[in-house]
């Protein structure tokens, strides 16, 4: 894959009653195959950017410039050619259908699949997002899953039709770390083997240094920077950038208390 | 070390719902002294939240005993306990559930100084604006109605309301999981200077060890309702023994600034 997934220009976005816009003047271009971490803090922008990537901005919401497909040489269809992995698995399913019909209405949908093939389509990927026991996950509705679970189950479906382009918005900040770990590798494992372009938002900097190639800094709705990660995190050019880097906590932070209780 | 303020012994604590049985504390025994931070990690339903409940007396344990400053706390009922009350308090991650809705930020505060019969009405006004500078927040936020302040300034809030009653101890329950990574240094020096100033004792749960490693003298692992290591901050992190305390060690992202894997 070469070329450009999609180019923004000048994407302004303001939800109607906002005192101030949500994004304004994006300008931004993604490589088909990139895989971009998009971060910020909260009221940056960087849901908002995810929406509108995905054409799920609500309809009070008032857009001025441009997203061009060049490599799609039209408009993308949500689903189709763009899945979408939200931060609350439990919210994207429906509670009521078992999560293998879910995933298998996807299929059939969108790639005509008939009733058999889909549910075929449906075990495969769940084998392929490591759900264990696959077969009984099938038959699970949405509750008796784990949150780990249901966010494979949500990256299953958002996959199933084989989008060029997986957007991630926060998918594991209501996760623990354990299973943080092993949805990021996941979702990395899966891009990698078919190709697709990555737009992964967080608001953690250090969980985007571990896969993305590039790094998208957002700021009270303004680009702040954007660049290859590497680059970014060792010579940030915002003083954004540098607050989000120096905020990290690692293993390796010094310890804000003596080694022993007074 | 000296004598501990908190000691918990074999709390065990099964909850039944449907039919179906889980148990979410299985012979948790731990300890706190005064003045000293416990840092509790673990993955997502390995009962540290019902530990925290049932510490503070929210939720009631199947089994075991809690002593809190030479008292029996898991035997006090009625005044006796309404009294030990005020010496152990918390702060949760979403102060927004925690707080009536309606309250300003001085009802917030000033609610513990009332409640507690801990000073007079015309003295609260003060007491609450002190609370409030202590904690980093200005006086004019006093009439703000709790919804309308920032994240960061709603959990300074609640850590102004944890300390009106100049309690012994605070649990903390993912106190600083919700706030951006700005916010949450500010927030963590906060609360170890406090500790420092008023030798607050601190139980400080979360499922990040970085974190809970940054801002805890000693750390227990939790997992299946049981803690299944404890020991210094530093030893838990540079030598972790079981196999939860190692997944959690090697699921902290690094900041890698090579880029890639």
């Amino acid at each position: 894959m070469s070329g450009l997934a999609v180019a923004l220009s000048g994407l302004s976005v303001a939800h109607a009653g906002a005192a101030r816009p949500a994004l304004s003047g994006i300008d931004l271009a993604i490589a088909a195959g990139t895989r971009l971490a998009v971060i910020g803090e909260s009221g940056s922008g960087k849901s908002t950017l995810a929406l509108a990537l995905a054409g799920l901005l609500p309809d009070d919401a008032s857009v001025e410039g441009r997203l061009a497909w060049p490599g799609l040489g039209r408009a993308p269809l949500a689903g189709r050619d763009i899945g979408f992995v939200f931060q609350d698995a439990g919210a994207s399913l429906n509670p009521v259908l078992r999560v293998g019909a879910q995933v298998a209405e996807v299929a059939r949908v969108h790639l005509g699949l008939s009733r058999r093939d889909a549910a075929a389509h449906a075990r495969a990927l769940f084998r392929r997002v490591r759900l264990p026991d696959p077969e009984a996950a099938m038959r699970a509705f949405p509750h008796q899953l784990s949150g780990g679970q249901r966010q494979r189950v949500a990256i299953a479906a958002a996959i199933a039709a084989r989008p060029r382009l997986l957007i991630a918005d926060e998918p594991t900040s209501a996760l623990d770390t354990i299973v943080q770990a092993r949805i990021v590798s996941l979702l990395d494992a899966l891009v990698r083997e078919d190709g697709m372009t990555l737009v992964f938002v967080t608001h953690d900097i250090a969980l985007a240094s571990g896969f993305a190639d590039r790094i998208a800094v957002l700021d009270g709705g303004r680009l702040a920077e954007e660049g290859p990660a590497a680059a970014v995190l060792s010579a940030p050019r915002a003083s954004q950038t540098a607050r989000l880097i120096s905020g990290h906590i690692g293993l390796d932070t010094p310890p804000l208390v003596a080694r022993a209780a007074p | 070390m000296s004598a501990p303020l908190l000691a918990a012994h074999g709390l065990s604590k099964t909850f039944v719902a449907g039919g179906r049985r889980a148990v979410a504390l299985d012979g948790v025994s731990l300890s706190v002294a005064p003045g000293e931070t416990l840092g509790l990690v673990g993955p997502s339903g390995c009962g540290k939240s019902t530990l925290a409940r049932v510490l503070l007396r929210l939720t009631e344990p199947d089994e075991g005993r809690i002593d809190f400053a030479g008292a029996e706390l898991s035997a006090l009922k009625g005044e006796r306990l309404r009294r030990m009350r005020p010496r152990i308090q918390m702060v949760f991650q979403d102060p927004l559930s925690a707080f009536n809705p309606r309250a300003t930020v001085a009802d917030a505060v000033g609610d513990p100084l009332r409640i507690h019969r801990l000073v007079p009405r015309r003295e609260r006004p003060a007491a609450v604006a002190a609370l409030l500078e202590r904690v980093g927040l200005s006086a004019g936020l006093a009439g703000r109605p709790v919804h309308a302040v920032s994240g960061g300034q709603r959990q300074r809030v609640a850590i102004a309301r944890a300390l009106a009653t100049r309690p012994e101890m605070i649990v903390l329950d993912e106190a600083v999981s919700a706030l951006d990574v700005t916010v949450r240094g500010r927030i963590l020096d906060l609360l170890v200077s406090l500790q420092r100033e008023r030798g607050i004792a601190c139980l400080f749960i979360s499922h990040d060890l970085a974190v809970v490693r940054a801002v805890s003298h000693r750390i227990a692992v939790m997992d299946g309702g049981r803690i299944v290591e404890e020991g210094l901050a530093r030893q838990v992190v540079a030598e972790p023994r079981s196999p939860t305390a190692r997944a959690l060690v090697a699921a902290v992202p690094r900041l890698a600034a090579g880029g890639g894997i």
